[in-house]
């Protein structure tokens, strides 16, 4: 399976995702964000990071560079289109998926691990997946997820959330929400499910030495959904 | 205008040294030339009043590749790896301007790590604020911690360890040191030293500006109330352009284009330019007018001593300039050509094709001034007469929360969530514990660091200071399995005009160097920061040491969380019961006086390699040094991590249980082991002659002390982790 993951200027992810990629099986490209093709690819992945340094809004800018057209095309097209962090908020902006990401709630970078729900597994990222809660671990000052009244009863009525702040045990209450995100949200799909923007790192969480492995299950996961 | 003694002494000069600039250029030197002059001789980049005592510390060893000098220091890890590292001082700038001092703090020091080819792998900081009860603490404190992480977050380097303290002399003078090390092989270290003439000099990075101007020469002066006009002269810092200037670097340097190159920090392009010639034997000319600058009409004087950040000097091999250029305009930074080595021996500066400026490199360099300033040596304060009887009133429990709960002592979970470090996905010890550690991306090994300062002993009896940082910086590493082999220096001190102040300096430095010699344990790098002084009052002497170890394989890296239920707890080193200048004394007792707890170098080495020789043999479950708040504050701490209990007696000493559990005698680690392997332990540490204490088991969820104080988890906790969160909310 072939992935490609983009570097933009100021992108700071892009080298873990490389190396969780290939790990699991991927060949993985990385794609400078002035080209404007795409390799042909199975899923193409905006990392984490500071893409522009954040000046204007995050991921404001990179969402008009250059590469960009051909990974819109190509999630139009229905390639799968997977957005971390930094990467979410690229989504964002470019209007992959609806919604927008403000700064935390505290105005405060966190880094720390959380747990996940995962809200719907028919869908090519989380399908055959034989859990529902999973501990990732996010590192941001911008993942308050927000969204008006009419988009989130569109996103609802279409099941586009992907994942949830929760607890060790599921419950998705507002007391797990780190950083002031609409209902807790944590992820989120476009209407097709093609899409996936979200905020928690599955990259850093690949083997048992780093903070868990539940970023290790959820790539092996992916490969073999995709294959 | 014409330059003059007042003019020079505006500058910080001191009016013998303007003269002496004066016989040495065998004339009046123009505005320009002296404000060259007073960047290059100022204290903060001149050593003037350091030099002659740093020369004395051991900087060499079987590990070192390049000890102080250069940019950092740079150390062996095997296989062709080498470890870049060096801490520096950022606190003038940090106290005027909290968020943007820091930031460019750690710019500057992750700077001067990949100008030697590094990538940079961990950044680490020391940071010291006054009282917590001082008004301007909590936001100097909310700025500094929000400019360390606005900086090394965008960088996407982890920040894996760190240390804060509060103390009233820091009240008018906080502390920002900041640290970092970068991995690069052993055969692409780059230097600062130019060689070969008519070579192009090349700048490249962020455009000049007028911010900064006359930092370094701030940073060498004491404050007063008009420090506040001083906002200015700080530096305002980009992340996002020393992002793509490191990757710029990197790529550059991945070719054999660079002959030497340098980073554009304290005293901007005067120091880069001079040192670079400096260390080639080789003079340099400069086109002011080739230099990208910001705003128009910069005058050659502002274009010389302006210190913006995210600016490289390099010197590149003839004919490389299109490629370089490539590079560079690939990441969107400024590349121009704007001078070139010559063998003149001189700085020449042009501007509007005129010369501007011609000064004899030597006479900026080998001929600064060098002061051996009078010092006043501190006596061993006499040991305070404890009366054991006062013991008696207090209640295990409630001191124990007055301990955890200090601003000292407490977790700094609140600091350190704010800072990123998992990025780059090789973190394996986080923030917390006694050392971060990363592995070497790829391989199995791992990298230990720590950043370590005790202002209290130091302050008690500096000589005893300066060695006991240097121990606690061994141990720091030894707790998490790594084998200790250099250490970075950043010597935060008062005026060394005041011989109280400078006599703090020169023995610290000697215990430093003591300690350093006898555990092998070299200094690599380092930076001075002395004027740590609001008008009379200087800060209590804060060298903080930063070190660093191997682990060779990171499988055997080693956690203070407690593992298992039923596993013997021991305690390595003697215990006697030293309790001046401990936590308990000063804080609880409110005895301020007495010397700090004594520093034996055998113990010390002897008891850190057995502690060594029982994790490489698989026998350490868990570990952590005895600092501050003695031996229930560490065991506190594992049962935290570990979220374990503890049941334990006082072994039959002659020393009451205040005094064991609270002393801070030195030299000692808590260990967990396998009750199947105590008499393995045992063995190993008799044969090695080390003390040791059967504490006592790890059980569920309580601490129990002989029997009579019990403590569940849950209050640890509490006691630990409430004061920051709430403080800062």
């Amino acid at each position: 399976m072939k992935s490609a993951v983009i570097t933009f200027p100021g992108s700071n992810c892009d080298r873990d995702m490389h190396v969780a990629l290939n790990k699991f099986g991927f060949k993985n490209k990385m794609v400078w964000h002035n080209d404007n093709e795409l390799p042909k690819s199975d899923l193409v992945v905006l990392p984490g990071g500071f893409s522009y340094g954040d000046y204007l809004r995050c991921g404001s800018m990179a969402s008009k560079s250059k590469i960009m057209q051909s990974v819109i095309n190509f999630a139009k097209s229905g390639g799968l289109v997977m957005g971390i962090c930094n990467g979410f908020q690229i989504l964002v902006e470019s209007g992959l998926v609806p919604g927008v990401l403000l700064r935390n709630r505290y105005l405060e970078f966190i880094c720390k691990n959380v747990f996940v729900k995962i809200d719907n597994k028919d869908n090519p990222y989380f399908k055959n997946l034989d859990k529902e809660v999973f501990e990732l671990h996010i590192a941001h000052n911008e993942g308050n997820y927000f969204c008006t009244n009419d988009q989130l009863k569109e996103i609802q009525d279409n099941n586009q959330v992907a994942i949830y702040y929760c607890n060790d045990n599921g419950k998705t209450e507002e007391k797990f929400n780190p950083n002031g995100s609409l209902n807790n949200i944590a992820g989120i799909f476009n209407k097709e499910k093609n899409v996936l923007g979200m905020m928690p790192h599955p990259e850093r969480m690949i083997d048992e030495s780093l903070s868990g492995e539940d970023g290790s299950i959820f790539f092996r996961n992916l490969l073999n959904n995709i294959k | 205008m014409k330059v003059n003694e007042q003019i020079a002494i505006d500058h910080g000069l001191k009016k013998e040294e303007y003269k002496k600039i004066c016989d040495l250029l065998k004339r009046i030197p123009n505005l320009t030339e002296l404000g060259i002059f007073s960047a290059m001789w100022n204290e903060h980049c001149s050593y003037k009043s350091s030099r002659l005592h740093l020369k004395k510390l051991p900087t060499s060893g079987k590990k070192v590749i390049q000890g102080p000098g250069e940019n950092a220091g740079v150390i062996d890890i095997e296989d062709g790896d080498a470890i870049v590292f060096k801490i520096e001082s950022h606190n003038h700038p940090s106290f005027i301007e909290p968020y943007q001092g820091a930031a460019t703090g750690v710019g500057g020091i992750m700077r001067d790590v990949f100008t030697m080819g590094a990538r940079p792998i961990a950044n680490l900081n020391s940071i010291h604020f006054g009282s917590s009860q001082h008004k301007k603490t909590k936001n100097l404190l909310r700025g500094v911690v929000h400019g360390i992480g606005g900086y090394g977050n965008c960088m996407g380097v982890p920040t894996i360890a760190g240390q804060t303290s509060f103390d009233s002399s820091y009240n008018g003078n906080i502390l920002v040191n900041a640290m970092t090390l970068g991995l690069v092989k052993k055969n692409k270290i780059f230097y600062s030293k130019a060689a070969g003439i008519n070579k192009p000099v090349i700048y490249v990075g962020s455009k000049t500006g007028r911010d900064g101007i006359h930092g370094a020469s701030m940073a060498s002066a004491s404050f007063d109330e008009k420090i506040e006009e001083k906002k200015p002269t700080v530096q305002v810092g980009d992340p996002f352009t020393e992002k793509l200037l490191l990757e710029a670097c990197l790529e550059l340097m991945a070719g054999d284009s660079i002959i030497a190159i340098q980073d554009m920090g304290a005293a901007g392009l005067t120091s880069s330019s001079i040192e670079m010639a400096s260390k080639g034997n080789l003079g340099i000319e400069l086109n002011l007018n080739k230099v990208p600058c910001r705003e128009s009409k910069m005058t050659p004087y502002e274009i010389m001593l302006s210190e913006s950040q995210e600016r490289m000097l390099i010197v590149l091999e003839n004919g490389k300039e299109d490629l370089a250029k490539k590079i560079f305009d690939k990441w969107d930074l400024d590349f121009a050509v704007i001078g070139k080595t010559t063998n003149t021996k001189n700085i020449e500066l042009y501007y509007d094709e005129k010369q501007v400026a011609s000064i004899p490199i030597n006479t900026l360099v080998e001929n600064s001034p060098m002061y051996d300033r009078k010092w006043k040596k501190t006596k061993l304060p006499k040991k305070n007469l404890i009366k054991k009887e006062e013991f008696k009133k207090f209640k295990i429990k409630e001191v124990l929360n007055k301990i955890l709960s200090n601003p000292n002592v407490c977790s700094k979970e609140w600091i350190w969530q704010q800072y990123d470090h998992t990025v780059m996905g090789d973190t394996i010890q986080k923030p917390g514990g006694d050392s971060g550690v990363v592995r070497v991306h790829g391989t199995d090994k791992a990298v230990a660091a720590t950043v370590d300062s005790s202002a209290i002993y130091c302050w008690a009896h500096p000589l005893t200071g300066g060695k006991q940082v240097v121990c606690e910086s061994w141990r720091n590493l030894i707790s998490v399995g790594a084998t200790p082999i250099a250490i970075t220096n950043c010597l935060n001190f008062g005026s060394p005009e005041k011989e109280e102040n400078m006599g703090e300096f020169v023995e610290c430095v000697q215990g430093i160097g003591e300690a350093c010699e006898y555990l092998k344990f070299p200094v690599v790098s380092g930076n001075v920061s002395f004027y740590n002084q609001t008008k009379e009052i200087g800060i209590k002497p804060t060298p903080s040491i930063g070190g660093v170890g191997l682990i060779k394989d990171y499988k055997q890296m080693i956690t203070m969380d407690f593992k298992e239920i039923n596993n013997l707890v021991l305690i390595i080193g003697k215990t006697e019961g030293h309790l001046d200048q401990s936590l308990f004394s000063r804080n609880i007792l409110n005895e301020k006086n007495g010397p700090p707890p004594e520093i034996n170098l055998f113990n010390e080495k002897n008891n850190g390699e057995t502690i060594l020789q029982l994790i490489k043999s698989n026998l350490v479950r868990s570990a952590h040094d005895v600092s501050i708040g003695g031996i229930i504050t560490a065991v506190s701490k594992m049962c935290i991590k570990g979220n374990k209990g503890i049941e334990f007696n006082k072994p039959k000493y002659f020393i009451s249980e205040i005094e064991y559990l609270f002393c801070e005698d030195q030299g000692r680690y808590v260990i967990e082991i396998d009750t199947k392997n105590l008499k393995k332990v045992i063995s190993i540490l008799n044969k090695n002659s080390v003390h040791f204490d059967e504490l006592g088991k790890i059980i569920d969820k309580n601490m129990i002390i002989n029997q009579k104080t019990k403590v569940t988890i849950d209050e640890l906790k509490s006691y630990n982790t409430n004061w920051l969160k709430e403080y800062m909310n």
